[in-house]
């Protein structure tokens, strides 16, 4: 077996319609247990005081955000060599989600920014590569959007997703690039000291098992409605030829 | 039940409720789609499999 049968639209959903409830509900309970720990049950910090809360939202969606821009790369990546139109239709499914990854990592940084470093906003390398992320994701939907011919509008925002990995990447490894800026280095690491505190490191685990888990029911389900809205363009086609 | 927040409660629960309304409609909206969709779809195939026979 290999994965590249997973290429054929019918064998694709059959696979997906068997996971996607099993990934959901398993999304669902890392979320709850993840958020609901996180938030009822976890101590302030010494420092940053309750605000330390908003970790268990912002460093998931952050991650997603830039993880589902790989994701789209390489499902671009993989249309782009081997014209397989469900790996175009994934990468369109998964931008929207990306999107909103991304919102939320701005939107809750922004709220503890300004408690913690007295302001909402500023032009930080890490900041500024997520707020262009952001724009890339909004270009990418609407470059689907305007595009009438379907295999176009992969090749085009194929391209658009290799030009917005470099966007990606900055927004992982700016705060590493440029030793400026107020934003601070990895929440998880290897190395002790740089890690989140004990107390915080389960609950933060399950909250990113949760967002990737998440992410990933959403691709397929979304991924599924694609199909299912490119065989009706077919058929509506061929009525019309008829 | 609910935890003592102190002088940063305002931040935390809007980074709580934008962030979880964020995957709520995110969510909401992805499955209205995909209903949408299946529905379109069931209609046409049955509209065809009429015409043709």
């Amino acid at each position: 077996m290999s994965i590249w049968e997973y290429a054929n639209p019918k064998k694709f959903m059959q696979t997906s319609g068997w996971l996607l409830p099993w990934v959901s509900a398993l999304a669902a309970v890392c979320l709850m247990v993840g958020l609901g720990w996180g938030f009822f049950l976890t101590p302030d910090d010494y420092r940053q005081g309750s605000t330390v809360k908003i970790i268990y939202l912002h460093v998931p969606a952050a991650m997603m955000a830039i993880n589902a821009w790989v994701m789209m790369l390489v499902a671009s990546l993989i249309w782009l060599v081997r014209r397989h139109h469900v790996s175009a239709l994934a990468a369109k499914a998964a931008a929207p989600i990306g999107l909103t990854m991304t919102l939320i990592a701005l939107v809750t940084g922004a709220l503890w920014g300004q408690p913690m470093w007295g302001t909402w906003w500023v032009w930080d390398p890490r900041l500024t590569s997520f707020l262009i992320l952001g724009l890339f994701y909004l270009g990418y939907i609407a470059l689907w959007g305007a595009v009438e011919d379907p295999d176009t509008a992969a090749d085009l925002t194929g391209v658009l997703c290799i030009v917005g990995s470099v966007f990606a990447v900055l927004s992982r490894y700016a705060v590493n690039f440029w030793s400026q800026g107020l934003h601070q280095g990895a929440s998880l690491s290897l190395d002790k000291e740089e890690n989140v505190a004990d107390v915080f490191y389960l609950p933060l685990l399950i909250c990113i098992a949760g967002f990737v888990l998440l992410f990933v029911a959403l691709v397929l389900l979304r991924t599924r409605t694609e199909i299912r809205a490119r065989r009706v363009q077919a058929l509506l086609a061929r009525e019309r030829m008829a | 039940m609910m935890p003592e927040l102190g002088k940063y409660a305002g931040a935390v629960l809007a980074s709580y409720g934008v962030g979880l309304g964020l995957v709520v409609a995110l969510v909401g909206a992805s499955l209205w789609r995909g209903a949408k969709v299946r529905r379109l779809l069931r209609e046409v195939e049955y509209r065809q499999g009429r015409t043709n026979g």
